[in-house]
């Protein structure tokens, strides 16, 4: 099912008296969720992703807008009529009813002619316990499971409806690493084989990198960008999605574009045709090329000097080589470039020199801190 | 040698305060427990027998259960008795109802005014019986329901105490419950029914058992409103018998009586002690 | 629309409360105040001829009245220190040990749960001197050399004596409940620190446990005090319904034979006897709390 979000906007009065302006907590989203998609809502939290969840499912009416569910204008519909399946961050499990019971509850409060028959019922709770693997744990009592297994049970309530949409609303935070990265890929699966679109609410970069097929990225209310996750962390609009996305975090500096080149201090780095002036330069850590001699690398263009930092520390991952730095320029406390550990890195000393990959180097406006280039 | 003297005298010291404390809580069980004892074992006396103890016996050489025929034969001891746990049921059955409704109210439901009106709850629990009773009095007398179990019931229905305990208990059962239950198409009245009162079982069972302790006590109430003896409780039941019930002298009969009327609640007592010592225990240190 | 809705369910959920609290608790209470300055009211008729002071200048003029103010006095004054000092003897003591600890618990709460009307009834006869027995506790008095009383149909003394016992014997469970859970409730670490610096158990309960489990003393000394000015049923266990004519009438008892009872049909003198009850009690508490808030 297709989910249209038009010009929605969601404004909650001010409850803090000494501060009277209304928290405008949902801006204007306009954007189509795709059909049988996963995507991710990420953002720092107070962001606004939360509410649009609520939004979607009818928890929360909006100010403004519409909400569509393919065809259908669902914006005035109570949370029942809507056909969504929502999974709470502590699961909100009935602690006093069993599995079977806790997935079974949704299927008994419909009413009418829909209402399945007790068999189907069951056999509908059945199905949606082996999907999510608990079927042998259907007499338990939810504080007898563990946190894995109550997200999965949390999860097959939401899906035993055969809802249009599925939402998550911060799935994986009350779960230990690794049984976050395992029900992550579990997440994943279910949502491929439902082919139910799923929303799910973030603000572990990571997490929504990992899985989704798409990802929104919310600021203060504010769409910042959707796209798939290569893309948006390859392609971000705003200095906020380029530094928000990727581990270790992207390194900004002060910059200068002037005479055709990007100027980091003094040191002239790349090329560039972007508008003369001030910009805040993004560079991911994979960024960097080191300069062990001026000859090696054909890439460099004419006219580049290598970037000289003072070098604080190497830390050895194994799989990588994090150079630890500091320049002037550098809006951050430290400059951290990676390597790959398969070349014999020579690096020691005072000094270390790097020659830039020009698509990992971003520009952003001084003001506005949009993408100039 | 020292080392050893300081040990045994420790012992010593020890084993005297130890069972020194063991004396006394002894005997305040003693003083508690005498009481309890005594009804029984009078209970149990003869008339004769009793009556002819210048120095009572603190054993019964001739147990007779003569007595509790009596007691039930010669006062409408099963009436009383009756009528009691009609009270009990009904006032806590209601009670339960018209609690839960306003604590879910309270807890649960957004509406304009709340919060005053839950002020007013609150500031209502400081308000004595005495000085409420007076008026009730007149109210029941004026609306004819002196002598009948409405007349006994509707004023001891509400508790302002126990909405705010439940509320308070309601309120820790999770947002997310709710909200849950919202999106599976659950509505207000069928998640009190179906997830609140479920997840609440302990607190309504302590306030149950609270509130029929109470009706199964209730004295003052039931002695204003009633003068027939077919509306008696027990507690006026007791009183009519000390007054003028066995010729006032058939004492083992009175203590059979006052052993019938105290052990329904002794058993529960005994079966829930938990339940209602936390009870007691909570009520009493938020009052 | 739609909220006016939800806003009405909510009502109809309080509906049940607030017309039973409305009916029986909120217009008594402003009744009671119109009662008791509506002068000569008249049961039957439902009229008066007059407003003012004249039921509390009757009811203060009242040797019953008197009397049962000093009768409450003398309860409570007796009764609530006594028997929160005797309560925290008895928990100290239960908390200090392990084996058989939840027994006592249980038969200490025991009296709670009883119907004190019933179980007075037994004090009665235990205290009482008929021709056929001097009674259990004159025959104790007896074998220490003492000489027997009637202490029900005798001296005011006596009868105050048997009043305060039973009184204390009634009160007792829901003091020791509270004060073993607060003495529970106080950190072992304590205890602990204190022993090991050598400080003498009477000094660990003086300088530690009292400071510690001082808000719930002072919480029972305030619903004491509560408690026993509206002192009543206990009377009426002991004494029977008479209490004018016994001598050992309550307040409450006076307000209840103003409302019904031998004097009864006279809800204005109940009123204004209610309302300087309520007074009483609330100076009392007043300046109990004035008293515990200039200790810190």
């Amino acid at each position: 099912m297709e989910v249209v979000l038009d010009h929605l906007t969601k404004i909650f009065p001010s409850r803090d008296k000494k501060n009277p302006a209304d928290v405008i907590a949902v801006n204007d989203f306009d954007f189509t969720i795709p059909d049988g998609k996963l995507i991710g809502l990420l953002g720092p939290s107070g962001c606004g992703k939360s509410t649009t969840l609520n939004l979607i499912c009818g928890l929360l009416k909006p100010t403004k807008g519409r909400i569509l569910f393919g065809e259908d204008d669902v914006t005035e519909l109570p949370p029942e009529d809507r056909g969504v399946g929502l999974v709470f961050q502590n699961y909100a499990l009935y602690p006093h009813l069993t599995v079977r019971q806790n997935i079974l509850f949704p299927l008994q409060n419909i009413r009418g002619e829909g209402r399945p028959t007790k068999e189907e019922m069951n056999a509908k709770a059945e199905e949606a316990a082996r999907l999510v693997q608990i079927d042998m744990l259907m007499d338990r009592k939810p504080k007898e499971l563990s946190g894995g297994q109550q997200q999965r049970v949390a999860i097959a309530r939401a899906l035993v409806k055969r809802p249009k949409v599925l939402l998550l609303d911060e799935p994986l935070s009350n779960l230990d690493a690794r049984l976050r990265l395992q029900t992550r890929e579990e997440i994943k699966r279910i949502q491929t084989e439902t082919g139910i679109t799923t929303i799910f609410v973030t603000h572990d970069q990571e997490e929504a990198m990992s899985i989704s097929d798409l990802i929104v990225v919310m600021k203060d209310g504010i769409l910042q960008q959707i796209g798939r996750p290569q893309e948006v962390y390859d392609e971000p609009v705003n200095m906020f999605v380029a530094k928000f996305l990727g581990t270790p975090q992207i390194n900004m500096f002060d910059g200068r574009v002037s005479g055709g080149f990007l100027y980091i201090g003094d040191t002239p780095v790349l090329k560039s045709d972007a508008p003369e002036g001030d910009v805040h330069v993004g560079i991911r850590p994979e960024g960097f090329i080191l300069a062990d001699g001026p000859e090696d690398d054909e890439e460099v263009a004419a006219g580049v000097e290598p970037f000289e930092c003072d070098l604080k520390a190497v830390e050895v991952s194994g799989r990588d080589v994090s150079i630890v730095s500091t320049n002037p320029a550098c809006q951050g406390t430290n400059i951290r470039a990676i390597m790959g550990s398969d070349r014999n890195l020579n690096v020691s000393g005072e000094k270390v020199s790097f020659y830039l990959k020009p698509h990992k180097v971003y520009l952003f406006d001084k003001t506005t801190e949009d993408r100039v280039k | 040698m020292d080392y050893i003297r300081v040990e045994r005298n420790a012992k010593i010291k020890k084993g005297i305060s130890g069972t020194l404390k063991f004396i006394i809580l002894g005997l305040w069980a003693l003083i508690v427990l005498f009481p309890f004892y005594w009804m029984i074992l009078t209970s149990l006396k003869g008339y004769g027998a009793y009556n002819s103890e210048y120095i009572p016996k603190l054993y019964v050489a001739s147990p007779t259960l003569e007595n509790y025929r009596e007691a039930f034969n010669a006062v409408p001891l099963a009436r009383y008795f009756l009528n009691t746990a009609i009270f009990t049921v009904i006032t806590t059955a209601i009670m339960l109802v018209v609690i839960t409704l306003a604590a879910f109210a309270f807890a649960r439901l957004e509406f304009k005014g709340k919060n005053f009106v839950f002020v007013i709850f609150l500031s209502l629990m400081m308000i004595p019986t005495e000085l409420v009773v007076i008026t009730n009095f007149v109210t029941i007398t004026n609306w004819n329901m002196r002598n009948s179990f409405p007349g006994l019931i509707l004023p001891s229905i509400t508790s302002v105490f126990y909405i705010y305990l439940l509320k308070e208990n309601f309120e820790q059962v999770p947002d997310t419950l709710y909200y849950a239950a919202k999106v599976d198409g659950t509505s207000d009245f069928k998640y009190l029914l179906k997830v609140l009162i479920p997840i609440s079982k302990p607190t309504l069972i302590t306030v149950t058992i609270l509130k029929v302790i109470e009706c199964w006590n209730s004295y003052v109430w039931p002695r204003l409103i009633t003068d027939d003896q077919a509306y008696f409780l027990v507690s006026n039941g007791i009183q009519e018998i000390r007054e003028n019930g066995f010729g006032r002298e058939n004492i083992p009969a009175m203590m059979a009586a006052v052993v019938v009327i105290s052990a329904p609640l002794i058993v529960i007592f005994l079966v829930f002690r938990k339940q209602i010592m936390a009870g007691v225990l909570r009520g009493g240190t938020k009052g | 629309m739609k909220n006016k809705l939800i806003e009405l369910k909510s009502w109809l959920y309080l509906l049940p409360a607030v017309i039973f609290l409305g009916i029986f608790m909120v217009y008594p209470l402003i009744d009671v105040f119109v009662y008791s300055f509506e002068e000569g009211y008249n049961f039957a008729s439902q009229s008066y001829f007059g407003t003012g002071f004249y039921n509390y200048s009757y009811v203060l003029h009242d040797p019953y009245f008197l009397q049962a103010v000093k009768n409450t006095f003398i309860i409570v004054i007796i009764t609530v220190p006594l028997s929160t000092l005797i309560a925290l003897f008895i928990s100290v003591l239960l908390s200090s040990i392990t084996k058989l600890r939840s027994l006592f618990q249980t038969v200490y709460f025991l009296p709670y749960v009883t119907n004190t009307l019933a179980v007075g009834l037994v004090f009665m006869i235990l205290f009482k001197k008929t021709a056929y027995t001097d009674g259990m506790i004159n025959l104790l008095i007896n074998a220490f050399g003492g000489s027997s009383v009637d202490f029900i149909d005798g001296p005011y003394w006596a009868k105050m004596t048997v009043m305060c016992i039973y009184t204390i014997w009634v009160v007792m469970p829901f003091k020791i409940l509270i004060l073993t859970s607060a003495l529970s409730s106080v950190n072992p670490d304590y205890y602990s620190a204190a022993r090991v610096d050598g400080t003498r158990p009477w000094r660990i309960f003086y300088k530690i446990t009292l400071p510690m489990i001082s808000p719930m003393i002072f919480y029972l000394v305030i619903t004491g005090f509560i408690g026993a000015f509206k002192a009543y049923s206990d009377e009426v266990a002991l004494f029977g319904v008479d209490l004018n004519a016994a001598g050992m009438n309550t307040i409450v008892g006076y307000v209840y034979d103003m409302l019904y009872g031998d004097s009864g049909g006279y809800p204005s003198f109940a009123s204004a006897a209610a309302i300087i009850l309520f007074i009483i009690v609330l100076t009392i508490t007043v300046i109990n709390l004035m008293i515990s808030n200039s200790d810190d």
